[in-house]
């Protein structure tokens, strides 16, 4: 997997030591390993993650949630944080 | 990216349907007495939640989500059942960060510490050098925590906290607390000093001054996330760009506090009646957090008073209420240190005698030195030690 891959075509899931909080501006993520704490600010990125570990990549999730096109960018971008931050982790093939 | 209709600020504001983060003191009983306590600590009270009653706040919490819990006290390993309650909290699946002396941190303790996952620790530490601590916390307290820190290191806990109240005589020691922290592996976590509980009573005295205020805000500013803060200096965002963190006053909305006797209150810094929302034991934690009048007010609007014509208010929102109820000052004017210098002037019109005591104190009766709580003369303000003889003060009782 190369740096220029976008991480909308990984397959994703949640790291195992995640919880998450569903709350009405989306919902709350704490890592107990890292015990950081994150902000999912939009209900749709939480369904996404969910969606995740159920498709072959982000963007299957991000299309199964019907993130329009000329979203996917910020979706990608939200993403990535999250796995740089070890909320997400790539799924063994 | 965020489609959100409100901001994601707003929303804490407006309160969430469980809290972010609790702290729970889990007794009053402290083998120190440091005079700046926020919960007047000292003596056990007779009334402090069963081990069945502190298993059931826990059961509550792991229902509503709370992923974490601070523990705090007093000194909760005093607690004989400390270790039974953390080993409840983590098989329901929420963390708990303890806040400790480092008194009973021994080589086994560490040890245990180190294997879970679900326990962080944070050892007390106000000053980079004995003396500086020792003034505030008790003479062997700064010993006391090194040999916890060196315990836990050894033990292989990497990242545990080493948790500062900011001072006027430790502000200008940040690098080394931090040179301190990083020598065992651990994070600084620097947080503000309130005026609650016996901080009261030296608050005059401890209290960074105001050029000190913008040294911490530089600071805090240029080691951004590596230093925790537990958003506590929000009203230092008046300065200029916020610091990293909510920038928010959680009380209510966010946070709150659990008492020993199952009070529960606005924050850590508010025991007092005035900031008491309902008990555990009575109703239950989830119907004091989601109906108690208190918490209801705190979510609504509120008026900023004349803060609200300030550059200032939108990044400091009129700083910390439980400083201004302890100093006697309007919950809608500006913080007692407000960056602007608006609280400096409306505390000099204030009779220091007014303000708040605590509703209770559980202080021993003799280690605490009497401080006379009056506002020192302010021509007399050039020593930052006016009023306070650190030579004298009493060694507390039972802090071996």
């Amino acid at each position: 997997m190369t740096e220029t891959t976008s991480v909308l075509d990984r397959p994703l899931e949640l790291a195992a030591q995640v919880s998450v909080r569903p709350e009405r501006f989306g919902a709350l993520l704490y890592h107990f390993g890292t015990r950081r704490l994150s902000f999912l600010k939009d209900p749709r990125l939480l369904a996404v993650v969910q969606r995740l570990p159920e498709v072959p990549t982000a963007r299957a999730a991000c299309t199964a949630c019907g993130v329009e096109p000329g979203s996917l960018r910020s979706f990608d971008a939200a993403l990535r944080r999250l796995l740089d931050t070890g909320m997400l982790q790539e799924r063994p093939a | 990216m965020t489609t959100t209709a409100i901001p994601l600020v707003d929303h804490f504001a407006q309160g969430l349907d469980a809290p972010i983060c609790i702290t729970w003191e889990l007794t009053y009983a402290c083998n120190l007495a440091c005079h700046h306590c926020l919960s007047s600590s000292g003596r056990r009270d007779p009334d402090e939640l069963t081990t069945a009653e502190a298993m059931a706040v826990i059961d509550e919490l792991a229902e509503m989500q709370v992923f974490y819990v601070n523990i705090g006290g007093g000194e909760p390993t005093i607690r004989p059942d400390f270790w039974q309650l953390l080993d409840h909290a983590a098989a329901r699946g929420v963390g708990v960060k303890f806040s400790t002396n480092g008194s009973r941190i021994t080589p086994e303790a560490a040890a245990r510490l180190a294997a879970s996952d679900y326990v962080d620790v944070q050892i007390s530490v106000d000053g980079a050098t004995a003396d500086v601590n020792d003034a505030v916390r008790g003479e062997g307290t700064f010993a006391t925590a090194v040999q916890a820190m060196e315990h836990l290191a050894a033990a292989g806990f990497e990242g545990f906290k080493l948790s500062v109240v900011c001072t006027r005589q430790n502000a200008g020691q940040l690098d080394e607390l931090k040179a301190l922290a990083d020598r065992y592996g651990a994070q600084l976590r620097l947080t503000r000093l309130r005026p609650s509980g016996r901080g009261a009573d030296v608050w005059d005295e401890l209290h960074p001054a105001a050029e000190q205020q913008r040294g911490i805000y530089e600071w805090l500013l240029e080691h951004g996330e590596e230093v925790l803060t537990g958003d506590s200096f929000f009203h230092l965002a008046g300065f200029g760009e916020p610091l990293p963190g909510l920038n928010l006053c959680g009380a209510g909305r966010v946070v709150c506090l659990i008492d020993p006797v199952g009070d529960v209150y606005a924050c850590p810094f508010t025991i007092h009646d005035e900031f008491l929302a309902g008990n555990v034991r009575a109703e239950g934690f989830a119907a004091v957090w989601r109906t108690s009048e208190l918490f209801q007010s705190l979510r609504g609007p509120h008026s900023g008073g004349a803060c609200e014509s300030c550059s200032a208010w939108d990044a400091c929102r009129g700083g910390c209420m439980a400083a201004k109820f302890f100093t006697g000052m309007p919950l809608d004017g500006p913080d007692p240190e407000c960056v602007k210098g608006h609280g400096e002037t409306a505390l000099a019109t204030i009779d220091s005698a007014s303000a708040p005591r605590p509703s209770i104190d559980h202080s021993k009766p003799t280690p605490t030195p009497v401080v006379l709580r009056r506002r020192p003369d302010r021509s007399c303000d050039e020593s930052p030690l006016a009023g306070l003889d650190v030579a004298s003060l009493p060694t507390p009782a039972g802090a071996t």
